[in-house]
């Protein structure tokens, strides 16, 4: 990584924070209409531990989300991948799910489960994430072209070999873009669950708080925090893709 | 004489499809003794494809038998080596780790050791010295189609299978790739089972040319090449070869039903 790939975002988060700074000023909007970046540092220092507290629960919520979502949508994706009876089964399924808006969900989870604060979290943030995964690896499968599979056929090979040395690393890429999404899914299912959830924990949490002490500036210095975690997290993921897929990457020519 | 290696007898084959049954080989038979080079032609959609799969066990006929080895085919077995059109590399492996992919699934005496200098021998065999630690998007669409050679091979089968390797290829490349078949074939003997579009590689790689009808496919049309082993490719442009090229040429025309097979029956 050179120089320039660190500085040319920080350079376009640093713009961005100038400009939106100015838009607040030049207008006049009070902090309750809309908070500027200036206004965040005080609610940020002001509620730090909480922020550290808080924000430890919903980063922890939401990885554990989107660890389930990856072992669960890459099951069903490899159903859905080597089997076209599954695929002609379960697709209207997932889609159907998946076209529910998650916000519905959230009140019946929350009632299924009264109190299991962590157990929710987690289960929204998985809901909200596996579909893009299981589709991915289910297309990387299912278009795996047959000659990759008779070289390996011819010779004897087991399924299970076959999909081990040629079907899922093949599927990596698309698994990995997928994920990409799926990360900032999770967080917008574990922040759902969080702001719904009397006395619940979490950055959804006190962002509520904030709406009912009606603390404007830390309603979006909850924001910031989601969006600098997301942002963390989806590096987290491009970080792995380098070392499990950077096969992938064509060298710029 | 001995039994031929390859020995395909009245193979009838169809496809399940949507409209019904989809007939694609119809009686066909193929004989190609131990070393042999047997080349085979036929108009598009024949079920030469079918033919490659049919020879490796990974298709069952619904009717006739596909013998290798004095043994009955009746499913995969590692005595089979595959090339195809598209090379089909492992993009996240090396060249090496490519070439090597067979030996991981044969089970073979060789030391890890072993299975590397021979990789390595066949790469340099093909021109392809030096390459090794590349990737496959590294290469040429030539240089790719030389690795995927080297992998059908580096287990030493007894049956090679090469279902149109070169088609994809430009004219140069192509010919380039012909004199690597017959320098590999000279120094690791095969052989071979090669499905062409293209008459004029029938003819120079092949010993035997066989003219498949069209679909349902047999066995239309047998030619001898008379010559064996290496050869130039000045080889392609002598009378003898103009007239192997004629002959078969209508033999294709007959096989697409664009010239009546009584014209020409010799």
């Amino acid at each position: 990584m050179t120089w320039k790939q660190i500085a040319v975002p920080i350079a376009a988060l640093v713009i961005f924070g100038l400009f939106w700074e100015l838009l607040v000023w030049v207008n006049g909007w009070p902090n309750y209409k809309m908070a500027s970046p200036s206004d965040l540092w005080p609610a940020f220092w002001k509620f730090r531990w909480l922020f550290l507290e808080y924000g430890w629960d919903t980063l922890w919520r939401t990885v554990a989300g989107l660890v389930l979502a990856v072992v669960l949508g890459v099951f069903l994706g490899m159903i859905m991948g080597l089997s076209r009876v599954m695929r002609d089964a379960l697709y209207p399924l997932l889609v159907g799910f998946n076209a529910i808006p998650k916000a519905t969900v959230v009140p019946i989870i929350a009632l299924l489960f009264v109190g299991q604060h962590d157990m929710n979290t987690i289960l929204i943030a998985f809901l909200i994430s596996f579909f893009p995964i299981a589709v991915s690896v289910s297309i990387g499968l299912s278009t795996l072209e047959p000659e990759y599979r008779d070289i390996l056929a011819s010779l004897g090979a087991s399924r299970f070999t076959i999909f081990w040395k040629i079907a899922l690393p093949k599927t990596l890429p698309e698994f990995f873009g997928a994920l990409k999404v799926a990360v900032t899914l999770a967080f917008i299912g574990t922040n759902l669950m969080e702001i719904v959830e009397p006395h619940g924990r979490g950055l959804g949490h006190l962002f509520d708080s904030g709406k009912i002490s009606a603390d404007y500036p830390l309603m979006f210095a909850v924001l910031i925090a989601l969006a600098l975690m997301g942002i963390l997290l989806y590096y987290v993921v491009v970080a792995m893709e380098k070392v499990f897929a950077g096969w992938a990457e064509r060298a710029p020519t | 004489m001995d039994r031929p290696l390859i020995e395909i007898k009245g193979v009838r084959h169809a496809y399940q499809t949507q409209s019904g049954r989809l007939p694609v080989l119809d009686g066909l038979k193929l004989a190609v003794p131990e070393g042999g080079f047997s080349a085979v032609v036929g108009p598009s959609g024949c079920g030469k494809s079918t033919l490659t799969r049919l020879i490796a066990g990974l298709l069952k006929p619904d009717e006739g038998e596909v013998w290798l080895h004095g043994e009955l085919v009746k499913g995969p077995k590692s005595i089979v080596g595959m090339a195809f059109q598209n090379p089909v590399l492992l993009e996240w492996r090396t060249i090496l780790q490519n070439v090597m992919l067979p030996l991981e699934i044969v089970s073979t005496k060789m030391s890890r050791h072993e299975r590397e200098d021979r990789a390595l021998h066949l790469l340099a065999l093909v021109g392809l010295e030096g390459f090794e630690d590349k990737r496959p998007s590294e290469l040429s669409g030539g240089m790719r189609q030389r690795a995927s050679l080297c992998r059908a091979i580096v287990h030493k089968p007894e049956v090679l299978i090469l279902d149109e390797p070169f088609a994809a290829l430009d004219a140069f490349t192509r010919e380039d790739l012909w004199q690597t078949m017959h320098a590999v074939k000279a120094e690791e003997p095969f052989t071979g089972v090669l499905i062409t579009h293209d008459l004029r590689e029938a003819i120079f790689l092949a010993d035997e040319i066989v003219v498949l009808s069209g679909r349902p496919a047999c066995t239309q049309y047998v030619m001898d090449v008379h010559l064996k082993g290496p050869r130039d490719i000045e080889h392609l442009y002598t009378p003898k070869s103009a007239d192997a090229l004629n002959i078969l040429r209508r033999q294709i025309q007959i096989a697409q039903g664009r010239a009546p097979a009584e014209e020409v029956a010799q």
